[in-house]
C-alpha cells in the first residue's frame, strides 16, 4: 500500500499575546490508500487542527507534510486551494451547504472551481447525488431537506471531484442516532468502493465504524489502533 | 476557472437577494440619471442661447455713433451722429475682416393697405442687411443695390405685417401699400423667423431702401447716419479682428488722437454670445459635478452593502475556499457582484436620465439631443465606481482564512 498521507513532526503553534499555545506538538502520522480512519479526541485536544492541516486548510508551523507524493507543507494559499480542489473532499458537522441553492448546484460547486463546463458539471453532480441516494431531490434547496439528507448532499459534494481522500469533521455531530448510523453506513459504502476517509469525532460509538482509530490528546497522538470496523446498522 | 465562470456565480448571488440588490442599485441609478439629465438640460440651454444669437445675425458687430453730453446728462450711444456715409463706404472697402456692412435706420410708421392698416417698425437699409441677419425671402424678391441708388419706392415685409394687412396665407407680392400717403410696391415677403426670447416678433417689420427711407420717411438726405451700422465679419473667429480693424479705421477717419475716447461704439454680438455660452457651460459643469457626487454616494452605498454581504456570507466564502476556490476566485466573485450592481444601475440610470432629459426638454420647448458620449461616459463611470468601491469588500472576502470562515457563526 502507498502512503497517501505522510506527516512528519507536525507542529502548530498559536501565539495569543504573550502565551504560546501548542495545538499540535510533534505529530507524525501515515495514512495508506484505502484506510478508514477516525481521529478521536476531546475538544481542545488538537484533533481539528490536525485535520485542518491534513486537509490543506491550514499550514503547519513546522514539520513536513507529503500528500499523495507531493510536499504541501509550504504551498501558498492559492496552491493549497488547488490541492483541496483536486485531491480532497470535505464534509462538515453543520453541512455548510449554500442556502437558497439547489442540491445539484451545491454539489456542482467544486467542479465550478475545477473549471469544468456546465454540462459535464451537472452530469457528474447528478451521478454523485444518485450515489448518496438523493437522485430524486436534485432541485431541492437545503431548507427543504432533512438534516440527514443535507449531510448526504454534503457527502455528494465531497466526492463529486473524485478525490483521493475525504475528510469529515464531526459528520454526525448535528444528527440524531438513527441518521448518524445512516451517514456512517454511507461512508462505509464509499470506503468499500475504494475511497480513503478520515473523520474526526469525540464519540467512541462513532469511532467504532472505522478501520483505524487515532487518539489525540494535548496536541500529541496517544493511541493508534487498527480494528475490525463495526457494521453501521441500527440495533433492532 | 476563469472570469466567464465567475460572472454567473455573482449573478446568482445577486438574484438570491433581489430586493437588496435593487435598492443598492438605486443609488447608482439616481447618480447616473442625474448626470445624464443635468448634462442634457445644460446642453439644451446652450443650444437655446446659440439659437437665439444665430437668429440675431451672422458673426455680427453693431457700430453705433457717439454720445452727447448736455447739461450734465450724457446721452446714450447714437445720440450724437458721428458716422458718415463716407465712413460706411470706407468700412466696406478698407477692413479685410469685414464681409458685409449695412446701415439701418428705424422708425415706427403706419402702413396702409386697401382696407387694413398696421403700425410697425420700418427699417431703411441696403441689401446686405438680409445677409448679415441671415434672413431669407419667402415670396418675391429683396430689393437690390439699384433700388438703393435710385431710391425706388419698394418694400419688403415680414410675415406678421403681411398677415395684418392682407390676411393670413395671402401673397402680398405685387400689391401696393401706402406709408404717409406715399405708395410702395411690395416686392418681397420674408421667411418667418419667430420670436426672440424677449418676445420681440422678428416678423413684425418692413424694410425699404435706405435712400428711400431718407427721402420719404426721414425727410431729406443727411450727411450723418442717424441709425446704426450692422457689420458681419468674414467668420465667427474674425469678429475680434473686424472690431479692431473698424476701430482703427474710424479713429483714423475721425482724426482722434491716441488719448481721446472713441466717438463711436462697436458691439461684438458674437463675443456676447460666447460669454453667454460659457455661462451656460459653467452651469452645466456645476450641475454635472453635483450629479457626479450623487454617483459617488451611490458607489458608497454599494460598498456598504457589499461589506455587509461579505460578513453575512463568511461561511459561504469558507465553503467555497474549502472546495477549491482560490483567493482570486473569491475576489472576482465579489468584485463581479459589485460591478454587476453598478453596471445594471448604470444602464437603468442612462435610460431614466434620457427620459427625464426628454421630458424637461419638451416641457421647456427645447430640442433634445441624445448625447451618446455622455451615456457611454456615465456608464463607464458607474462601472469604475463598482470596481472602486467593490474592491475593498472583495479583498476583505478573499483574505479570509478558510478555517475561521467555516467556524463563523
Amino acid at each position: 500500500m502507498a502512503a497517501l498521507v505522510l506527516a512528519e513532526h507536525l507542529t502548530k503553534v498559536y501565539v495569543l499575546g504573550d502565551n504560546e499555545l501548542r495545538a499540535l506538538d510533534d505529530v507524525s502520522v501515515t495514512i495508506e490508500v484505502g484506510e478508514f480512519v477516525a481521529i478521536m479526541g476531546a475538544s481542545g485536544s488538537g484533533k481539528s487542527t490536525l485535520m485542518n492541516i491534513l486537509g490543506c486548510l491550514d499550514r503547519p508551523t513546522s514539520g513536513r507534510y507529503v500528500l499523495d507524493g507531493r510536499d504541501v507543507s509550504r504551498l501558498s494559499r492559492g496552491e493549497l486551494a488547488e490541492v483541496r480542489n483536486e485531491t480532497i473532499g470535505f464534509v462538515f458537522q453543520s453541512f455548510n451547504l449554500l442556502a437558497r441553492t439547489s442540491a445539484l448546484e451545491n454539489v456542482e460547486l467544486p467542479l465550478v472551481y475545477a473549471g469544468l463546463p456546465g454540462r459535464e458539471r451537472r452530469e457528474r453532480a447528478r451521478e454523485a447525488l444518485e450515489r448518496v441516494g438523493l437522485g430524486g431531490r436534485l432541485d431541492h434547496h437545503p431548507a427543504q431537506l432533512s438534516g440527514g439528507q443535507q449531510q448526504r448532499v454534503a457527502i455528494a459534494r465531497a466526492i463529486v471531484n473524485r478525490p483521493k481522500l475525504v475528510f469529515a469533521d464531526e459528520p454526525t455531530g448535528n444528527l440524531d442516532t438513527k441518521t448518524s448510523v445512516d451517514v456512517m453506513r454511507l461512508f462505509q459504502e464509499l470506503w468499500s468502493g475504494g475511497l480513503t476517509i478520515v473523520y474526526v469525532t469525540h464519540e467512541p460509538d462513532v469511532a467504532r465504524y472505522a478501520s483505524r482509530v487515532v487518539t489525540v490528546r494535548d496536541g500529541r497522538i496517544v493511541g493508534d489502533t487498527r480494528q475490525d470496523p463495526a457494521r453501521a446498522e441500527m440495533a433492532a | 476557472m476563469n472570469v466567464a465562470n465567475v460572472m454567473p456565480i455573482a449573478l446568482t448571488a445577486l438574484l438570491r437577494n433581489k430586493t437588496r440588490s435593487f435598492l443598492t442599485t438605486l443609488g447608482v441609478v439616481i447618480g447616473v440619471a442625474s448626470v445624464i439629465s443635468m448634462v442634457a438640460v445644460g446642453e439644451g440651454a446652450k443650444a437655446r442661447v446659440a439659437g437665439v444669437f444665430a437668429a440675431m445675425g451672422t458673426n455680427m458687430l453693431v457700430v453705433l455713433s457717439g454720445t452727447t453730453t448736455s447739461g450734465g446728462i450724457t446721452g446714450g450711444f447714437g445720440s450724437l451722429p458721428t458716422l458718415t456715409w463716407d465712413d460706411l463706404r470706407a468700412m466696406r472697402s478698407q477692413a479685410p475682416a469685414v464681409r458685409w456692412v449695412a446701415p439701418a435706420q428705424m422708425t415706427k410708421v403706419t402702413v396702409m393697405a386697401e382696407d387694413q392698416n398696421w403700425t410697425t417698425g420700418i427699417t431703411g437699409t441696403s441689401p446686405e442687411f438680409f445677409d448679415i441677419r441671415n434672413w431669407t425671402i419667402d415670396k418675391g424678391s429683396l430689393f437690390g443695390d439699384t433700388d438703393v441708388q435710385a431710391g425706388t419706392k419698394v418694400i419688403v415685409i415680414g410675415a406678421t405685417v403681411s398677415e395684418k394687412l392682407f390676411g393670413g396665407g395671402a401673397d402680398p407680392v405685387g400689391k401696393t401699400v401706402r406709408i404717409r400717403s406715399v405708395p410702395f410696391l411690395v416686392v418681397g415677403l420674408l421667411q418667418r423667423k419667430g420670436q426672440s426670447p424677449m418676445g420681440t416678433d422678428y416678423d413684425d417689420g418692413a424694410f425699404i431702401p435706405i435712400s428711400t427711407f431718407q427721402s420719404q420717411i426721414q425727410g431729406g438726405l443727411q450727411k450723418y447716419i442717424s441709425g446704426i451700422i450692422l457689420v458681419s465679419a468674414i467668420s465667427s473667429d474674425e469678429t475680434r479682428r473686424a472690431q479692431s480693424e473698424l476701430t482703427a479705421l474710424l479713429r483714423d477717419r475721425h482724426h482722434l488722437s491716441p488719448g481721446e475716447d472713441d466717438d463711436f461704439n462697436i458691439r461684438n454680438l458674437t463675443e456676447i454670445a460666447n460669454a453667454q455660452q460659457s455661462g451656460t457651460q459653467a452651469l452645466t459643469a456645476l450641475l454635472a459635478a453635483i450629479a457626479v457626487v450623487s454617483l459617488v454616494v451611490g458607489g458608497i452605498g454599494i460598498m456598504n452593502i457589499m461589506l455587509v454581504s461579505v460578513t453575512e456570507r463568511t461561511r459561504e466564502i469558507g465553503v467555497r475556499m474549502a472546495v477549491g476556490a482560490k483567493p482570486w476566485h473569491i475576489l472576482a466573485q465579489f468584485l463581479g457582484e459589485a460591478v454587476t450592481l453598478s453596471m445594471i444601475g448604470g444602464v437603468m440610470g442612462v435610460v431614466m436620465g434620457s427620459v427625464i432629459a426628454r421630458l424637461v426638454a419638451s416641457r421647456l420647448g427645447w430640442s433634445y439631443s441624445a448625447r451618446v458620449d455622455m451615456m457611454l461616459v456615465s456608464f463607464a463611470f458607474s462601472a469604475v465606481v463598482g470596481i472602486g468601491f467593490g474592491l475593498y469588500p472583495a479583498r476583505k472576502a478573499s483574505r479570509l482564512d478558510p478555517i475561521e470562515a467555516l467556524r463563523y457563526e
